[in-house]
């Protein structure tokens, strides 16, 4: 589950992750008054407007702005609230901004040159432990660092016995080249981080860019922060912060009814039984000439109900021209499964696009007769390359 | 022979009483399993499925030679349950369920380095030797005794391959459902290695997706040390960047992640790749009559 960016800071707030002063608002006249309340806490009038979406590269498309005065915080989150914000990561249709983080600037002049260091925790699925990856080429997209200077990126393996020690963070510091009094906030910085990490049980932290301010304080200018969906029921604050316009609304559709939906942009719509089996389906279908339209695993019952839900959500996309639907009946015997679609059919009644049923496993035979005299328009396999073959015959 | 259950296994239920616990405990000792009873704690002394009860592991393997265990326990408990298992001296644990904290798979795994315990999963169908030994949910009368030795991240799509494979004349020495979350317990690798050197195994069918390096490492392990003919399928070629299909460690999070580069990774390490999962059993009936 992904959070927002002033929700993410909350979180880390809580372990003493230093987070620079904002507020959430949600109309113009409440970032008028939080850029107020910012001004009098740090004497600084100078705020960041930013957009609040789930999608990365905010700044490209315009979504956040530096306000020198409050009047300039109203003009900025006029513009920015409400508006249709494309960044690289949301595609061309681009998310509404419907709320805002207005922030102290932390761009500050100071004694020292601040700089931007980027830094992010996260699971090594090849050791079974969490790590530490972080460069001083802050404020980038890590996988370009990664191709063009991948001598700047440095990691650190943490013992899940110990956590992460001290030398550890010491030599975080030392990497990436602070001194003094920044060296020293670095040092504590680290550890918070991994508690923050640890205790919201999120399976990615980054935080970038993690700022050096020109007076050599050490603060999260920017955080992506994605919890581990099934660790949330021991964090019910975190799924009261859940925010369902940031998802496709098929998808969540698709959640209530427990089928786990994933919406793609194809033409050929499928519904399966297990994960692994409907990626399969999924690349099935692009072999036989189409594009998926979606990933569906409709679980281990399939029963009749669920396989309505399932074609009704299926047939809510305008692009599908074919449905493909492959169950693998292991405990679940086909021939039940075959009745589910034939009922689910005859309940959502009018079906414009072709439908191929492919059913293997215990009584497959007996469920091909079932679809087969039912006199509905679906085409009936067994095996999966004749599943295959019909969906290349009805695009054609 | 055949690898981690066979027919003089004794298996334990975690999670006995349970609907899921009771179910599955029923079907494999219909399949001729060697269940030797259950743990539910509170209700140890009773019987279930004319079958002991007991309240803690330990009790199992005392009482009952209990040597494998299998777990259908929910996820909040499920990771106390799999270390239980591995402290009272149960060598292969089987872990059924479905929805594990990664933190807390991480103190299991951590747990486990110190313990003679070799744990399969979490979030996967189980092990079966066909004939012998069935632990776990697949349907049983899929399978045949034969020489192929199946490894795999999935549920259904495993079955799909046993099936394809019995289908085309052959049969399965075991079959390991590894699991399809980001940390596991056997990893591919280590699956593989097994059937390599079980002398009942003639060719091995290693069933991948995307996310993670598990089948990358498995191909190097093929290429050093092959010496049966490997064939592969890796699903989720056309799964977007970014997204979890389905299973928790199928996400591509870098380029290393996708379908593509583990079939470049497998294919150089002398795998044959299949792209369609239709050719499985085929491409491995063909690979063992060239052998």
């Amino acid at each position: 589950m992904n959070v927002h960016e002033y929700q993410g800071k909350s979180l880390l707030k809580k372990y003493g992750v230093p987070v620079p002063e904002g507020i959430m608002v949600n109309t113009v006249n409440e970032a008028v008054e939080a850029a107020r309340t910012i001004h009098e806490k740090t004497g600084n009038e100078v705020c960041a407007v930013k957009a609040q979406i789930h999608a990365g590269g905010r700044g490209k498309g315009g979504g956040v702005k530096i306000a020198k005065t409050v009047e300039e915080v109203k003009t900025h989150a006029e513009s920015i609230l409400g508006m249709q914000l494309i960044t690289p990561q949301t595609g061309p249709q681009g998310k509404k901004v419907r709320k805002l983080l207005i922030e102290q600037n932390i761009y500050y002049p100071g004694p020292s040159e601040p700089s931007e260091i980027y830094m992010s925790v996260l699971l090594n699925r090849g050791t079974s432990k969490n790590m530490i990856m972080y460069s001083p080429r802050g404020g980038m997209n890590i996988e370009e660092v990664a191709e063009e200077t991948p001598e700047e990126i440095f990691t650190e393996e943490i013992d899940p016995k110990t956590g992460v020690m001290p030398y550890q963070c010491r030599r975080i510091a030392f990497n990436l080249g602070l001194k003094g009094d920044a060296f020293k906030n670095m040092v504590k910085f680290v550890p918070k981080l991994y508690a923050a990490y640890l205790k919201n049980d999120a399976t990615l932290l980054e935080i970038n860019p993690l700022f050096k301010t020109a007076d050599d304080k050490i603060l999260v200018a920017d955080t992506k922060m994605t919890i581990d969906g099934n660790a949330l029921y021991r964090h019910p604050e975190i799924v009261e912060m859940r925010d369902l316009h940031e998802e496709d609304p098929m998808e969540v559709e698709a959640g209530k009814h427990d089928l786990n939906y994933v919406k793609l942009d194809g033409n050929v719509g499928c519904m399966v039984n297990g994960a692994g089996l409907a990626m399969s389906t999924m690349d099935i279908i692009k072999l036989s000439g189409g594009e998926p339209a979606n990933f569906l695993d409709v679980g281990g019952s399939a029963n009749a109900k669920r396989v309505e839900e399932a074609f009704r959500i299926i047939l809510k996309d305008p692009n599908v021209k074919a449905i493909l639907v492959n169950i693998f009946g292991g405990i679940v015997r086909c021939d039940r499964v075959a009745q589910g679609i034939v009922d689910a059919y005859k309940n959502i009644g009018e079906i414009n696009v072709p439908i191929i049923v492919r059913l293997q496993g215990t009584n497959a035979e007996e469920a091909k007769e079932i679809i087969d005299q039912s006199g509905l328009k679906v085409e009936s396999a067994i095996l999966l390359k004749e599943a295959a073959e019909l969906v290349t015959k009805v695009l054609q | 022979m055949s690898v981690l259950v066979n027919k003089d296994s004794r298996i334990v239920v975690q999670g006995f009483t349970g609907s899921e616990g009771t179910f599955h405990a029923g079907q494999m000792i219909e399949y001729g399993t060697k269940v030797i009873g259950g743990v539910t704690p509170g209700k140890g002394g009773q019987k279930h499925l004319d079958l002991p009860v007991f309240d803690r592991v330990d009790e199992a393997v005392k009482q009952e030679g209990a040597d494998v265990s299998v777990i259908f326990v929910p996820p909040p408990f499920a990771a106390d349950a799999i270390m239980e298992a591995a402290d009272a001296g149960i060598k292969v644990v089987v872990c059924i369920t479905e929805g594990i904290p990664v933190n807390d798979m991480i103190t299991v795994r951590e747990f486990l380095r110190h313990k003679d315990t070799r744990l399969v999963g979490p979030n996967c169908p189980g092990v079966i030797t066909p004939g012998e030994c069935k632990v776990g949910i697949m349907p049983g009368f899929i399978h045949r005794p034969g020489g192929v030795g199946i490894v795999s991240r999935s549920g259904t799509l495993t079955y799909e391959a046993v099936d394809q494979v019995t289908k085309a004349g052959l049969g399965q020495s075991t079959c390991i459902g590894i699991g399809g979350d980001p940390i596991v317990g056997t990893s591919t690798k280590d699956a593989v290695e097994m059937l390599m050197n079980d002398p009942q195994t003639h060719g091995i069918i290693m069933i991948g997706e995307i996310g993670g390096t598990m089948e990358a490492e498995a191909g190097y392990y093929i290429r050093d040390h092959g010496t049966k003919p490997v064939v592969s399928f890796i699903a989720g070629a056309t799964a977007p960047k970014g997204r979890t299909m389905g299973h928790a460690g199928a996400i591509i999070g870098g380029k290393d992640d996708t379908a593509e580069a583990k079939k470049e990774i497998l294919t150089q390490c002398g795998v044959t790749c299949v792209d369609s999962p239709a050719d499985i059993g085929i491409t491995m009936k063909n690979e063992l009559e060239k052998s």
